[in-house]
Parts: C-alpha cells; sequence; structure tokens
C-alpha cells in the first residue's frame, strides 16, 4: 500500500478523511512538495467548510409540524393513533374498520379534538383565561346550564390540588357535529398547572364509553360519554395524574 | 411501532439539511422529507435493523429528489433569495456556493453533498447510489472541479463550462 502515486483520487480522500494514517503522511508529504495540488486541496475543503456553513443551520431549525405528524403512522395525529390503538383492544378488525369510517369524523374524537384545541388556546392565556372567574361560580354555572340548555356542574378537584379558576362558553360548530355550544371549566393547581374540563349536552342519550385518550403536543385528555353528556378533561400533566383526575370528576358527576 | 417512528423523528433534521442542500428551496426540501418519512412508514418492514436507518432514508430521499428534479428545473437555476445572511460565516460566499451548486447536475450534487455534508464514506455513498466506486469518484471529482470553477469565477458568468475531465 506503500509508495504507490499519489492519485487525483488520494487528494480527494485526504480532503474527506478517508485515507489511513500511513497514506495520509504520505499525501501530506507530497502535498509540501506539491503548491498547485495543495491549492487544490484546499479549495476544495473550502468547499466543504461552505457546505457546512451553508446548511448545518437547517439542522437547528424547529422542525416544521407536519413533518413531526408525519412519522405517526398514516398521517394521523399522534393523539388520534393513540386513540385508535386504545378503541382497537378487544375489537374485531373488521368491525372496527366499520365503526371508524361510521363514526369518527363526526363523533367523540372531533369533540376530543376540539376541547383539546381549547385547552391549548386558553390555558395559555395570562390575562383572560376564562370569562368568568370562579369567584361567581354561581353564575357561572346557572350561565354555562342556560346556554347548554342542560344542568351544568363544576366538579370539586380540590382534593386532587385544583381548585376553579372559572369557566367560558366555546362556540358551537355544525362542522363538527356539535353545533351546541360546549362549557369550558378551568382549573389550577398550586404550581400554575391548568386542566380544563369540556362539557358538552346531546339531546338524546349516547351510548356510554369508557375513558379514552388522545394526545397532542404534550397535551392529553381523557374524554368519555355519561348519558347526554360528553367530558373531555385536558392537561399537560403526567397522564396518570390526569386519568386519577378524570377519575374524581366522573364519580362527582354521575352522582 | 412506536421506536421506529421514534428513530424517524431523530432523523428530520438531517434529512431537512440534506434536502435542502440538493434543492435550495425550503419547502420542496420539507415536501421531500415529508415524502420520505411517508414512505419509510409504509415500507418499515423493508428497513434492515442493524444497518443504517440514515443511509436507508438519505436513499430513499435522494430517488424522490431524482424522480422530480426535471419538474423543479426552473426553480433550482434563479438564485435570488436563495441564502438567508443570518448564518454565521460569510453570506456572499455562501450564496456562491449555493449559485453554484445548484447549477450542478442533481447526481454531481447529491455526490458532493452526501460528502462534503453528510461526511459519508466513498463506500456508502456507492451502495446509496448503486453506482461503482469509480463512478462514485469521478462524479465527486468532476463535481468539485465544477465549483471551483464556479466559484473563482465572477457570479453570472456562463453556466455551462465545458468540462470534460472525468476520471
Amino acid at each position: 500500500m506503500s509508495s504507490s502515486p499519489i492519485t487525483e483520487i488520494d487528494l480527494h480522500a485526504h480532503v474527506d478523511g478517508q485515507l489511513d494514517p500511513a497514506r495520509r503522511a504520505e499525501v501530506e508529504a507530497y502535498l509540501a512538495a506539491h503548491p498547485e495540488a495543495a491549492a487544490q486541496v484546499q479549495a476544495w475543503r473550502t468547499q466543504n467548510q461552505l457546505l457546512h456553513a451553508a446548511y448545518d443551520k437547517v439542522l437547528n431549525e424547529p422542525v416544521p409540524l407536519r413533518l413531526s405528524t408525519a412519522v405517526q403512522p398514516r398521517r394521523w395525529p399522534r393523539g388520534m393513533a393513540a386513540a385508535i390503538a386504545w378503541l382497537s383492544c378487544g375489537l374485531a378488525a373488521g368491525w372496527f374498520s366499520h365503526a371508524m369510517l361510521q363514526q369518527q369524523p363526526s363523533g367523540h374524537v372531533v369533540f376530543a379534538q376540539r376541547a383539546l384545541a381549547a385547552h391549548v388556546l386558553f390555558t395559555t392565556e395570562q390575562r383572560h383565561p376564562v370569562e368568568v372567574p370562579a369567584q361567581q361560580e354561581a353564575h357561572l354555572v346557572a350561565w354555562l346550564s342556560k346556554r347548554l340548555s342542560a344542568p351544568i356542574r363544576a366538579p370539586s378537584l380540590q382534593e386532587q390540588g385544583f381548585s376553579l379558576l372559572g369557566g367560558r362558553l366555546l362556540p358551537g360548530e355544525a362542522a363538527s357535529g356539535s353545533a351546541s355550544p360546549l362549557a369550558q371549566l378551568m382549573y389550577e393547581s398550586a404550581n400554575g398547572e391548568r386542566l380544563t374540563l369540556t362539557v358538552r349536552h346531546a339531546s338524546q342519550p349516547q351510548p356510554e364509553t369508557g375513558f379514552k385518550v388522545l394526545e397532542q403536543n404534550g397535551a392529553s385528555v381523557f374524554y368519555w360519554i355519561d348519558r347526554e353528556y360528553g367530558y373531555a378533561l385536558s392537561g399537560g400533566i403526567d397522564k396518570t395524574r390526569l386519568l386519577e383526575v378524570a377519575r374524581a370528576v366522573d364519580a362527582q358527576l354521575r352522582r | 411501532m412506536a421506536d421506529f417512528a421514534d428513530e424517524l423523528a431523530l432523523q428530520i433534521p438531517r434529512l431537512r439539511r440534506y434536502a435542502r442542500a440538493l434543492t435550495h428551496d425550503a419547502a420542496w426540501a420539507d415536501d421531500l422529507v415529508q415524502d420520505t418519512l411517508e414512505r419509510a412508514l409504509q415500507r418499515r418492514w423493508l428497513f434492515r435493523f442493524g444497518t443504517s436507518i440514515t443511509a436507508w432514508l438519505l436513499t430513499m430521499l435522494y430517488r424522490l429528489y431524482l424522480n422530480e428534479a426535471p419538474r423543479h428545473r426552473i426553480t433550482s437555476v434563479p438564485l435570488e433569495d436563495v441564502a438567508e445572511p443570518a448564518a454565521p460565516g460569510d453570506p456572499a460566499q455562501q450564496i456562491d456556493l449555493q449559485r453554484a451548486l445548484a447549477r450542478l447536475s442533481p447526481e454531481h450534487r447529491a455526490v458532493i453533498v452526501l460528502v462534503g455534508l453528510e461526511q459519508l464514506s466513498y463506500q456508502e455513498v456507492a451502495e446509496m447510489l448503486n453506482v461503482p466506486i469509480g463512478t462514485v469518484m469521478s462524479r465527486l471529482a468532476r463535481a468539485r472541479e465544477q465549483m471551483r470553477k464556479l466559484l473563482s469565477e465572477q457570479p453570472a458568468a456562463a453556466g455551462t463550462s465545458p468540462l470534460t475531465r472525468v476520471k
């Protein structure tokens, strides 16, 4: 391998750090004696440096959402995939795909997604996270009940470490299959963690469901149906804790 | 399943860099990355564990790029707004580099980017492009020579250098 003539390939390999040490030494000796070749090597090396200077910054750019969601199977958002995985437990695949097409686009998942989107929107709000503060809890509950045309209750979550901050009304969306408005109740812990409980009311009782979960961008939502009511509890806290709170909400509201 | 998706997610920045260097077009580059990720998910069973997932993805991206390159030819030549000057280094030099790179053929550009930016070995590049290593070397030599000429010329000089030195 030693003392074969230095070729252009060697010079490239030298620039790219792809020579073994022995050959590298030979190439370096050659370059020391051949300034023209040395200049050429330097020009190539500069090209490599310029490539890095021009493009390495891309590595530090935030990844666009469409790309981070693309790695979730079949373009479904991550939370949707999780919900589907959850749903699929114990269900036959054929029935499942049928039910998916029938139910999901207009059903509970859409409700949960809306709840989660509203959660993200309003929990980050510093000045006006709620329309009606908890100091007027009686007013708040009466107002929301009136607007939803159904009695709404604000469960107490003190035992779980969250106190009621207040609430707001989310307009209904015909497109999402819930033309009637939604009530959003916001809770806050001593550490400033915020949860929202979104409530919707349907004119007819619906088949009850257990807790389902959907996740998006670090926030999760547990949602379930209890007779005419749909509930969605959203939060950025650990899912186990969130589930505990969801159970507490369910236990209180079932009474 | 989740592991594979996580693996893919980790590769996104590198895929974006590669695609950007190939295309000089942020939107097209991200389209290519997205298509690559989706294709990778569909074909995950073809991926052999123990091999480099980076090489696998870069290969896939390159094929997509080659398919689309003819349709994008027009956008890849005029380069008025190609550089984002907020970068470290001399912005003018970077613009020159990007202009020069854009004048190479897709095949030459890929080699110079894979070697110079992605820092793959010649052997890896040969496997990725599915060509003999001699072809990699000749493309690299030619690409670098063209680049050197383009960079030493004043910008706006003729884009077709009559260069035929293929080793």
